[in-house]
């Protein structure tokens, strides 16, 4: 009787156990057959954003390739991708990621596109659970907000200035929602505050080495659209990750 | 049921059983990701197909696995077949994928699909399994669309809006405007708009099966089974 139980239990386990490993096999096959592709979709949608903040730009580097990694306060996280537009060797404008951690519900990651005069190019953002309707105007897609940030630098307003209307500032907000857009204000800013601070070395930073290129892996975090804030599950997606 | 025919599995995938007007099963995706109609066919696909290749395989394995190990099989099939699909969604309708997120990899916990493992495919042909799933599958397809669609309406004041996401460029064309946004509802597209979609939709179900059962010459009379293991 007792044999006949292990016996049971060995193939029981064994039975499983094959299971699990032609499971695992099947996803290991996907994976392989899709890693590709999906690489190349997390680049291209980086690419885009990139692409977008840096308009106007003359250069003539690929930027979603020749990027640094920036740790600051002012641009509210640790180790942040700042992409590098270049023509020849000289730096002519930023990529800098930020993040704005007073949203309405939960950070809010931008873009900021500055040039080397300390111009913004423009701003994107990348990621926000801000309430659909309301707040979701800073998405470029769903208002012309976004571009008032064009052509401002730190004189332009001035620094006491950079604020939304209620607050005395030269930005509008939108109808029922002034939280997000002094986030996004607040945000820019500071990173233009980050670039004055700092535009020496960051107009400085090297190129990547010939064999470095093929590294795509700081891609953009996206907008999630249309997902109103309860609806992404936090714990699922810490910032970290979403960093990368 | 084991001896219902294809006819009655697709009445009771699409109507009787509705996994999402009657189980009540699934209801996390069904509630979160039913804001527009693009995201809810989306995940309806998704779920569909899982439905499919899990109630296939899990019939065709019916006679190997042993009872004590079925139900760690039965998720081991419903986890890699999700975690594929999540690949591939991820490779061939990236934005899509970016918008439906954490609710991808979240239908291996729908229970509406381990139900159906337990509760038919596991007794039941391949054929008429695969059959099962697949009207189970467009039955909640149904119910997300419709929820989704009452949502965008009210809320947004469009249909299809973002229907890029799923058919490519062209999709955008698709976007049909019925009132500015400004103009929207807004509670309709946060979660409380989902659950009074939802109750008003079953509410509808049964007032028409009501009406059904009160004909002189009634079709079968729809009652439901109960459903499989709750969660």
């Amino acid at each position: 009787m007792a044999r006949l139980v292990v016996r049971d239990v060995v193939i029981t386990t064994l039975l499983l156990g094959l299971f699990a490993a032609i499971g695992t096999a099947v996803v290991a096959w996907v994976h392989a057959a899709t890693e590709a592709r999906i690489a190349e979709n997390r680049l291209q949608m980086t690419r885009t954003r990139v692409t977008q903040v840096l308009e106007g730009l003359d250069y003539d580097n690929d930027p979603v390739t020749d990027y640094h990694r920036v740790s600051d306060d002012r641009l509210g996280g640790e180790d942040l991708p700042v992409w590098i537009a270049r023509r020849g060797t000289e730096v002519v404008g930023v990529a800098l990621s930020a993040i704005a951690p007073d949203g309405y519900s939960g950070d809010i990651h931008l873009l900021v596109g500055i040039d080397r005069t300390g111009t913004v190019r423009g701003v994107r953002i990348t990621q926000h659970r801000e309430t659909p309707g309301l707040g979701d105007d800073i998405e470029v897609e769903r208002s012309d907000w976004i571009h008032d940030f064009r052509g401002r630098s730190l004189g332009d307003p001035p620094i006491e200035r950079w604020r939304v209307r209620r607050d005395g500032g030269v930005f509008d907000q939108f109808t029922g929602a002034t939280v997000t857009p002094r986030a996004v204000v607040r945000a820019v800013r500071n990173a233009l505050l980050y670039f004055e601070a700092n535009s020496e070395e960051l107009l400085a930073l090297p190129p990547p080495e010939e064999d470095e290129v093929l590294i795509i892996d700081p891609a953009v975090p996206e907008i999630p659209d249309h997902v109103t804030p309860t609806e992404r599950l936090p714990e699922a997606e810490p910032p970290g990750e979403l960093l990368q | 049921m084991i001896t219902s025919g294809y006819a009655d599995i697709i009445r009771e995938g699409l109507w009787t059983n509705n996994p999402g007007l009657v189980q009540l099963l699934g209801l996390c995706p069904l509630l979160a990701i039913s804001g527009t109609v693009i995201n809810a066919l989306g995940l309806g696909l998704a779920t569909i197909a899982t439905l499919l290749i899990s109630n296939t395989l899990v019939s065709l394995l019916r006679e190997h696995v042993r009872p004590e190990i079925r139900i760690p099989v039965y998720v081991l099939i419903i986890a890699s077949a999700v975690t594929a699909i999540e690949l591939v969604m991820n490779a061939w309708f990236h934005g899509l994928f970016l918008v439906l997120g954490i609710f991808i990899p979240l239908i291996v916990t729908n229970c509406a699909i381990i139900g159906r493992a337990e509760a038919f495919a596991s007794r039941n042909s391949v054929p008429r399994a695969a059959l099962d799933g697949l009207a189970m599958g467009v039955g909640f397809t149904g119910v997300l669309v419709t929820i989704g669609a009452l949502r965008e309406i009210v809320g947004q004041g469009s249909l299809l809006d973002n229907a890029q996401l799923l058919f490519g460029e062209w999709g955008r064309d698709l976007r049909i405007e019925i009132f500015p946004q400004e103009h929207g509802f807004l509670l309709a597209l946060l979660p409380p708009g989902a659950f009074l979609a939802m109750g008003l939709l079953i509410a509808v179900k049964n007032l028409i099966d009501a009406r059904l059962e009160a004909r002189p010459i009634a079709a079968p009379a729809a009652a439901p089974e109960t459903a499989p293991t709750q969660s």
